[in-house]
């Protein structure tokens, strides 16, 4: 039993303490891109060449902190809130073919899956908001909320746009598709679908320009305003999971996944998601943030629609060249 | 029995901003009574910086009193106390020679070159957010403005406060390599400035963000006694360097940038442009500078005070950020008598109160900013 046990968890901590290594060194990276675009040099003083150790010393740092709590807060679900996001960002790597040869799961819905589970972190923002008795974090949440599940539908559709062509839900199959040519490249439907997809990604991990669950501008520091130590530590983490999750499945949906110039691996959907990673960060340390009418206005009177108009045109794609 | 649907009012939400707030450029508090996302009415609660500046000055001997004026607006400290040094110097009509004014001049101007440029780069915080693109703003103005800074350093020994002015005239002699150092810095920063006009200017989100928010009437801009860049972006062609002309700008030519709106954008790019006119005059300035007098009075620590005669006198400066006024109330003695600071900020500032409610509350941090107030300069 024991035994049995040892052997079904070892896959599942072995993936987590990667993911959340390449986690804490994406925040490095980050900072030193940053660093760059500002002309400053980043972290530098912790671990020798290039400050390596500062994410370990962050770690350090923040698990030692004093771990406070409002007094009118609801402490369950103030709690929860944080685990919540985190474990939900966490399981929805399950799905995804990157650390082992195969993923954990493999459905044939898997794409659906992902994006079932992932969509479920806007509970954990919503609770972690609300029971924070904070007036910043409410109106953070409020926004949150209205943001998160409008974006869903673009994100949603412009997914889908490439499932339709390949006619599978599966990573796999959708991988083994994009062998020789990448759906990036397809004319016309795989720019489109994934101009939609990034922007409706940005919204949904939280990024500037659409950071407005956060905006310390306005809200102090959104929904995270009344917490700290390690629960803000899990936050923080989930957003980069969360987040190198979306990069994961960009480079899966539209980047060939592990389909290299020379060797097929699954190092290469982590270099790749790397890269698209790095494009997200030159986007969110070079613009202001947008207003969150604006933003819903843009989603629901542009993104959607488009979005929409796409969709048929690869349904009439579809059928044109399958049945005629 | 029927179920009835009750509609209960519960009111407008009523959220801080300030006086801990990362948003506010200082200490400045900011009661915000909310219906949704919308703001219906605003409180502000002034005085968290307040100093006594203008109580201690009346303890404080005239040559004494500059560099205290200095901590008053303090991303322009200069423009403080010449329009402290200018009053006094009218009320004992004291000459000031050629070269003292053409220095003071030069060095109100980098100063309002690098005020702008925190003016900017805190308008980029408010926008973006101190982890997005506002911090790389943010950062590229103060990287310019650290040059200013080095000037100023090897000018008067001082990288902010730099005290140069005293009744009378100057303190510092502009030497040959500092005047090299400034034509350097000519040439360095005009491209850059003119590339942060192209830059800002034409951003999307800049321009959705600002265009029509917080719109100012030239009306309302008067009725509120608004000056500088505000004022100018609501299309009212008011500069004191201009209009009531001071030290040696009448001999100086540059433009006064003006917008039409009155609204955010306006008021940026306002400052922009004001920018690049600053750094026409410090061409002319460091091409022309007569020789001379450093000052007409003896030393500052000379023993004999200065007396102003009786009665009261009122004269202003261009500061960057408005029309700054001081009026002496002089008994005779070597002490002033009373003194008043008319300061911009404050009357920028005055105008939240008719322009913040019924926009959103992203945008109450937006306009804030785009008033670019000193709080320092607002409580005094």
């Amino acid at each position: 039993m024991f035994i049995e046990f040892l052997s079904f968890s070892k896959p599942i901590f072995q993936s987590i303490t990667t993911l959340i290594l390449i986690v804490a060194y994406l925040v490095w990276l980050e900072r030193k891109i940053a660093a760059r675009m500002q002309s400053r040099i980043g972290p530098y003083l912790v671990g020798k060449p290039h400050g390596w150790l500062q994410p370990l010393a962050d770690a350090l740092k923040l698990m030692s902190k004093d771990d406070s709590k409002p007094s009118s807060s609801d402490s369950l679900l103030f709690n929860f809130g944080p685990i919540w996001v985190m474990v939900v960002s966490l399981s929805a790597f399950a799905l995804l073919p990157f650390y082992f040869d195969n993923p954990m799961i493999n459905a044939s819905l898997s794409l659906m899956l992902f994006i079932a589970i992932s969509s479920l972190i806007i509970v954990g923002i919503f609770v972690s908001g609300w029971s924070s008795s904070n007036k910043y974090s409410l109106i953070s949440v409020m926004r949150s909320v209205a943001q998160i599940i409008s974006y869903e539908i673009p994100l949603v559709i412009s997914l889908l746009i490439p499932c339709i062509l390949i006619g599978s839900l599966s990573f796999g199959d959708i991988i083994e598709s994009q062998k020789n040519i990448w759906f990036i490249f397809s004319p016309g439907l795989g720019q489109i679908s994934f101009v939609i997809f990034f922007i409706s990604a940005l919204a949904e991990g939280n990024r500037i320009p659409f950071d407005l669950s956060e905006a310390e501008s306005e809200l102090v520091s959104g929904y995270t305003t009344e917490y700290s130590g390690i629960k803000f530590a899990l936050f923080y983490l989930a957003e980069y999971v969360h987040l190198f999750g979306i990069s994961v499945l960009g480079s899966i949906i539209f980047f060939g996944g592990p389909h290299g110039p020379f060797i097929t691996s699954n190092l290469i959907i982590v270099i790749k998601s790397l890269v698209f990673f790095t494009f997200i960060v030159f986007v969110r340390w070079s613009f202001f943030r947008i207003r969150i009418d604006q933003l819903l206005r843009f989603n629901w009177s542009k993104l959607i629609p488009i979005s929409f108009v796409v969709l048929l045109i690869a349904c009439l794609t579809k059928y044109f060249s399958e049945f005629n | 029995m029927e179920d009835q649907i009750v509609e209960k009012d519960f009111g407008d939400l009523a959220i801080n901003m300030g006086p801990q707030h990362p948003a506010t450029h200082g200490v400045f508090r900011l009661k915000l009574y909310l219906q949704g996302e919308r703001i219906n009415k605003i409180e502000a609660f002034l005085g968290y910086l307040h100093r006594g500046v203008e109580k201690l000055t009346e303890v404080l001997d005239y040559d004494m009193i500059p560099p205290v004026l200095e901590r008053d607006d303090y991303l322009s400290p200069t423009s403080n106390s010449l329009g402290f040094v200018n009053t006094v110097e009218k009320m004992c009509q004291i000459e000031v020679p050629k070269k003292a004014s053409y220095i003071r001049v030069l060095v109100a101007e980098l100063q309002r070159i690098s005020s702008h440029l925190v003016a900017l780069g805190t308008y980029g915080l408010d926008l973006g957010g101190s982890l997005g693109g506002g911090a790389s703003l943010f950062l590229y103005c103060f990287r310019e403005r650290e040059k200013i800074l080095d000037i100023m350093e090897e000018l008067t020994g001082t990288r902010f406060h730099t005290n140069i002015n005293q009744i009378g005239g100057v303190r510092y002699d502009v030497k040959i390599d500092v005047i090299k150092k400034i034509n350097d810095l000519i040439k360095y920063i005009r491209p850059i400035l003119i590339e942060y006009n192209d830059v800002i200017s034409k951003d999307q989100i800049f321009i959705k963000r600002t265009k029509s928010i917080g719109v100012i009437s030239a009306q309302l801009a008067q009725e509120a006694g608004c000056s500088g860049p505000v004022a100018r972006a609501s299309g009212i062609n008011f500069d004191i360097r201009r209009n009531q002309t001071y030290e040696c700008y009448d001999e100086l030519d540059f433009d006064i940038p003006l917008g039409t709106n009155g609204d955010s954008y306006d008021r940026t790019i306002v400052r922009m442009k004001e920018n690049l006119e600053s750094l026409k005059i410090i061409e002319q300035i460091i091409n022309g500078i007569p020789s001379g007098d450093l000052s007409s009075r003896k030393p500052f620590k000379s023993a004999k005070l200065l007396k102003p005669p009786k009665g009261s006198f009122y004269s202003s400066v261009e500061s960057p950020r408005g029309e700054l006024g001081f009026f002496i109330v002089s008994d005779g003695s070597s002490i002033p008598y009373r003194m008043k600071i008319r300061s911009p900020s404050f009357s920028n500032l005055s105008i939240i109160e008719k322009i913040l409610p019924g926009n959103f509350v992203a945008d109450s941090v937006t306009i804030l900013g785009s008033l670019d107030p000193v709080f320092g300069d607002v409580d005094r």
